[in-house]
């Protein structure tokens, strides 16, 4: 395929397709509206769905009820869309329903700033809905790897049915870059695990005896003759409500037994530069882009400086960012918010190693700034 | 680093600084060159702020905005107090004298666009793409030919041809600028 001129958002919608998504249905909402467009355009050609919905809310109970039908689904908003979807990617991460959830944030709180990008729903992705759960949030940094994550979020809800948030930005979604596009018979795609019981024996959320497997029972559309029970009440292995703590407690550990151990294949990320670095520079999304400029820069002039680069921003990589920082003396964390993903950094490698680069003006970081704080270090080092 | 070009197209909603990025940006990628745009604007559909920034490279561009434009396009006043006296020392600042009658330096070179692109297709609507054509012509950033292609591959059904006036009226005014 030769080379073409893509926005981020289109490859996102690109990607869906490509990943086997068959059904979309959202709410139009700056910067996202160009994954709606474009998905208008990609879906009935293959057979897919489209829809618009009212709004945001009926937008995720329409994918969470497209998934259960068997299809892969996805719907793509902003942070004011985001906050109203909360409840039901709540019910999704309950019933684990696979679905992708794409935020393509804009400058908040409230309507913010829709055309400004900005890194402000971090911790909204992964604590925006109540209780405890387990949730996966990737981040890209060009178009391209729009196109690779927006593959992986299906994949990685599929395998571990569960809710996957794609958490883009203004400036990913809306730049322009030349991409070329895989083939699609050379992607490798996740598919639902079909169960092998008959209807009567089929239990929809079982727990397994506890191994070394990962534990994610096979979730079969309805319509095929299995019948059962989905709810958002902490429910049996049949999914019917219960009160017994015996079966609450089995839940809460599949559910979070299932990514934590399988961390190897869900974390993702780059480093580059870290074996002989004294100081490292850990970051996601678009603000990653700054901070490579910066790192690079600061080569020429003779630092050493590492980079760390989390595609996979839930759940934290906390074993890598840990060994990545071990030897280090200071780490830099660009954000384009007031210090979200920081927390973590500085809860596994101690706050006195870090410093923080922060903008939440609706302007991207420069890499100056961030440049500029690599030098003060080298000069305290 | 190798050099990083770099272009800043602004003016307001409507006037189309955004889709001629676009245009220089696709016209970039014909060539082999590597690429981004970004654009910036306000929540209006017109009016209000808006600009285009494209980054042209030999190899992989990791800071996607403008950091100091070697080219300015401005296409309103607002645009030019803005982002006027951005432009790297030594580099071009193109204005529409149309909309903008304070320049921000006497190095600005004043093309009347609008009224150019009125005068060849009678629509005041594309004086970006005549735009191009200057910033084009002046820079040689891009071939005439890559840039014909892209201006026919993202102007409306129909418009083919008037844009494509457009863009020669640019060409032109360059050729008579250059001397």
């Amino acid at each position: 395929m030769t080379a073409r001129l893509m926005q981020g958002d289109e490859a996102c919608a690109e990607g869906a397709v490509a990943a086997g998504c068959r059904f979309f249905a959202g709410y139009p909402i700056t910067p996202a509206t160009e994954i709606a467009e474009t998905l208008s355009r990609l879906l009935p050609r293959v057979g897919g769905k489209f829809i618009q919905m009212e709004d945001e809310i009926a937008s995720i109970a329409a994918v969470i009820g497209a998934s259960v039908g068997g299809a892969k689904a996805l719907t793509a908003t902003s942070g004011p869309g985001f906050s109203l979807m909360q409840e039901n990617i709540g019910y999704a991460a309950m019933a684990e329903i696979p679905c992708v959830i794409v935020n393509v944030q804009r400058l908040g709180p409230s309507t913010g700033r829709p055309t400004s990008p900005a890194q402000g729903d971090v911790m909204q992705a992964r604590w925006g809905t109540h209780g405890d759960y387990p949730v996966i949030a990737l981040a890209p940094w060009t178009v391209r790897e729009t196109f690779d994550l927006t593959v992986q979020a299906f994949n990685l809800s599929e395998r571990y049915r569960t809710p996957v948030i794609l958490l883009m930005d203004e400036l990913i979604g809306h730049m322009r870059e030349q991409v070329r596009l895989p083939d699609a018979d050379t992607l490798e795609l996740a598919r639902r695990t079909e169960t092998r019981v008959p209807p009567r024996w089929y239990k929809p959320f079982e727990n397994f005896p506890d191994g070394p497997n990962v534990n994610v029972p096979p979730l079969v559309p309805f319509g095929e003759g299995y019948r059962y029970h989905i709810t958002g009440l902490h429910h049996d292995e049949r999914g019917y409500p219960t009160d017994r703590p015996d079966e609450i407690r089995p839940w809460l550990d599949r559910v979070f037994g299932k990514i934590e151990r399988s961390l190897s294949d869900i974390l993702l990320y780059e480093e580059d530069g870290i074996e002989d670095a004294n100081i490292l520079v850990i970051a996601y999304g678009s603000t990653a882009r700054a901070a490579r400029h910066a790192v690079k820069q600061a080569r020429t002039r003779g630092s050493r400086v590492g980079f760390l680069r989390l595609k996979t921003i839930w759940p934290f990589a906390e074993e890598v960012v840990e060994r990545a920082a071990a030897r280090l003396h200071r780490v830099v964390v660009p954000e384009l918010n007031r210090g979200q993903l920081v927390l973590e950094v500085e809860r596994v490698v101690g706050r006195q190693k870090v410093r923080r680069v922060n903008r939440a003006d609706g302007e991207m970081i420069r890499p100056s700034e961030i440049l500029a704080v690599i030098e003060d270090l080298e000069g305290a080092v | 680093m190798t050099r990083r070009f770099e272009m800043r197209l602004a003016g307001t909603g409507g006037q189309g600084a955004i889709l001629a990025g676009i245009i220089l940006a696709d016209a970039a990628i014909r060539e082999g060159k590597t690429v981004v745009q970004t654009q910036s604007y306000g929540p209006e559909a017109r009016g209000g702020a808006s600009r285009s920034e494209i980054v042209i490279s030999a190899d992989e561009i990791d800071y996607p905005k403008v950091l100091e434009p070697d080219v300015t396009l401005c296409m309103s006043q607002e645009a030019c107090d803005r982002y006027g006296r951005q432009t790297r020392p030594g580099g071009l600042l193109v204005i529409d004298s149309d909309h903008v009658s304070r320049a921000a330096t006497t190095q600005a070179v004043r093309v009347p666009l609008t009224s150019l692109a009125r005068e060849v297709t009678g629509r005041a609507i594309a004086a970006n793409v005549v735009g191009l054509g200057v910033l084009a012509g002046l820079t040689g950033i891009v071939s005439r030919e890559s840039l014909e292609q892209a201006v026919e591959a993202h102007v409306p059904a129909g418009t083919g041809d008037l844009n494509l006036r457009a863009l020669a009226a640019g060409y032109e005014e360059a050729r008579l600028i250059k001397g």
